[in-house]
């Protein structure tokens, strides 16, 4: 019985000391952010990183989850015999909410994972020790750019995600479920309004900070050779997850008060 | 001259190094020799500042190295070049943007400029061609001397050495012996190297100091170290299983 309190206990002091050192973390960066020179290579490079690495999932994920929103709405709509509203339902559900957090799931699968693979091997072979005795900030050189990148790189996927969303459920609803084409694309601009794409791309900026910045502390503190890197890797995707989610609760919450 | 006093260092209450003191020379060759796990490489990080010790100091030119902020610590690491065990090479990096990339971190020199002292350093190592090689395309003899390129690609007054030979066939083992003592004598760069290989030792070390459970234990030249009388040094460096120092 004692056994089990201190691996509560254990975990609870886990948590909070990981929450601390993310913070510190996420602190760094900010600072080392504003200070010259300032390598926009290295930038363009991690932002061409997470969008290569993710583009295809995101649009294929993006599809079908447009097209399945059709299905799905128009089963549920056909019972109050308001077939005419499965295009605004399709779009609202893709900006608001599963365009986003699709494609920060996604991101942290492909990029993210990747991230920390790449920073725990640096870790482990003596790269990232090698830039502190060059005089080199591995913080600024590293964490930077690829948390820059995450937080640029989440809102443009997340509009491709909503835009390839949208039209695979127009292409079912005309093309399988016969809904009129005017009707469609009529009813969702009346019914959806930029706030609501705003609101899904506010999102997808915290959660590009959240994925890079776990899989950036996840690849960053690995210990214990090529399995500690694995680890790091999964790690990682399960934190960001999990963070990910929560927060679109929290977010999701405040937006809609 | 570095001085090394008192140091101390523990990883969760394990005791690595307890109490080190040592002088290292300027100009010359110094050699930590001791057995795998003693603490060498702990001991050659502290140098650089890559570890803060619990007690004890190490000064450079009467400046404490261990109570530098990072801001100091980096000015001071522009004075040192290190090889690390694994050589350490950005594998997103080609062989020439490795061995620049101190050059162009630090100085304002053009690509011009920079891809010519690559280039000179490369040679000074033995290599010639490799410029856009990457290194996971390199073997290990040929990372190490990669990674002595950017180790002296700032011309560095101090180079430290993580176990060069470790993982090396002994003729390659020894040619980086050879390419030790050539980049050293040139430009009279203080050299610290630790390791557990006795011939390459032998071969290049001014002052031999032996680290065994947290202490120096002994330090000499090659000449003081071979007649040495020290039970424990000889069974280390007759490289035998009987003796003091027990094996588990
Ligand atoms: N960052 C660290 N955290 C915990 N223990 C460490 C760390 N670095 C080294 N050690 C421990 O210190 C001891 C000495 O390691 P090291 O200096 O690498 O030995 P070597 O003489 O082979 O270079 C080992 O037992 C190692 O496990
Ligand atoms: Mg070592």
């Amino acid at each position: 019985m004692s056994g089990f309190f201190e691996y509560i206990g254990e975990m609870a002091e886990n948590a909070i000391r990981v929450t601390g050192e993310i913070f510190l973390m996420l602190y760094q960066s900010v600072v080392w952010m504003f200070v010259p020179p300032f390598k926009l290579r290295n930038l363009f490079k991690q932002m061409e990183f997470v969008g290569v690495k993710s583009m295809f999932v995101v649009l294929l994920t993006g599809s079908f989850t447009g097209m399945v929103l059709a299905l799905q709405s128009y089963n549920a709509l056909k019972r109050f015999g308001a077939e005419s509203l499965v295009g605004p339902t399709v779009a609202l559900s893709m900006a608001r909410e599963l365009g986003p957090v699709l494609t920060g799931l996604m991101v942290t699968g492909r990029a993210g994972s990747a991230m920390a693979t790449e920073l725990g091997t640096m870790r482990v072979t003596e790269q990232i020790d090698a830039l502190y005795t060059m005089a080199v900030n591995p913080i600024k050189y590293l964490v930077v750019p690829r948390i820059i990148a995450g937080i640029l790189m989440l809102p443009v996927l997340t509009v491709i995600a909503d835009f390839i969303g949208v039209a695979g459920g127009y292409f079912i609803s005309v093309h399988v479920l016969n809904i009129n084409p005017g009707v469609y694309i009529g009813r969702t601009i009346d019914f959806v309004k930029v706030e609501d794409i705003f609101d899904g791309l506010i999102k997808s900026f915290f959660f590009g900070l959240i994925l890079s910045l776990v899989a950036c502390y996840q690849g960053f503190y690995t210990k214990g050779g090529a399995e500690g890197v694995g680890r790091a890797a999964t790690k990682s995707v399960v934190m960001a997850s999990v963070l990910i989610l929560i927060a679109d609760y929290f977010l999701t919450s405040m937006m809609l008060k | 001259m570095i001085k090394i006093t008192d140091l101390k260092k523990s990883f969760n209450s394990k005791k690595v190094l307890d109490g080190v003191n040592l002088d290292i020379e300027q100009g010359k060759i110094t050699v930590i020799i001791g057995r795998s796990g003693e603490g060498k490489s702990v001991l050659i990080k502290h140098i650089i500042g890559l570890l803060k010790p619990d007690g004890g100091s190490i000064s450079l030119d009467d400046e404490d190295i261990t109570a530098m902020d990072e801001k100091e610590l980096n000015n001071v690491r522009k004075r040192f070049g290190m090889l690390f065990q694994s050589a350490a090479l950005f594998d997103s990096m080609t062989v020439a943007e490795n061995v620049g990339f101190p050059l162009k971190e630090h100085t304002d020199m053009d690509e011009d400029k920079i891809m010519e002292i690559v280039k000179d350093k490369l040679k000074r190592v033995g290599l010639v061609g490799v410029e856009n090689m990457m290194p996971a395309d390199l073997s290990g003899g040929m990372k190490k001397r990669v990674g002595l390129a950017r180790a002296i690609a700032m011309d560095p007054e101090i180079v430290l050495f993580d176990e060069p030979t470790t993982g090396l066939d002994p003729i390659m083992s020894d040619s980086i012996a050879h390419l030790m003592l050539e980049t050293q004598k040139d430009l009279k760069t203080t050299y610290i190297a630790i390791t557990h290989d006795i011939p390459l030792t032998y071969k290049i070390a001014d002052k031999i100091a032996m680290l065994h459970e947290g202490k120096i234990i002994e330090t000499g030249t090659v000449k003081e170290i071979k007649a040495s009388t020290n039970p424990v040094l000889m069974q280390f460096v007759e490289g035998r299983a009987e003796g003091p120092i027990k094996v588990y």
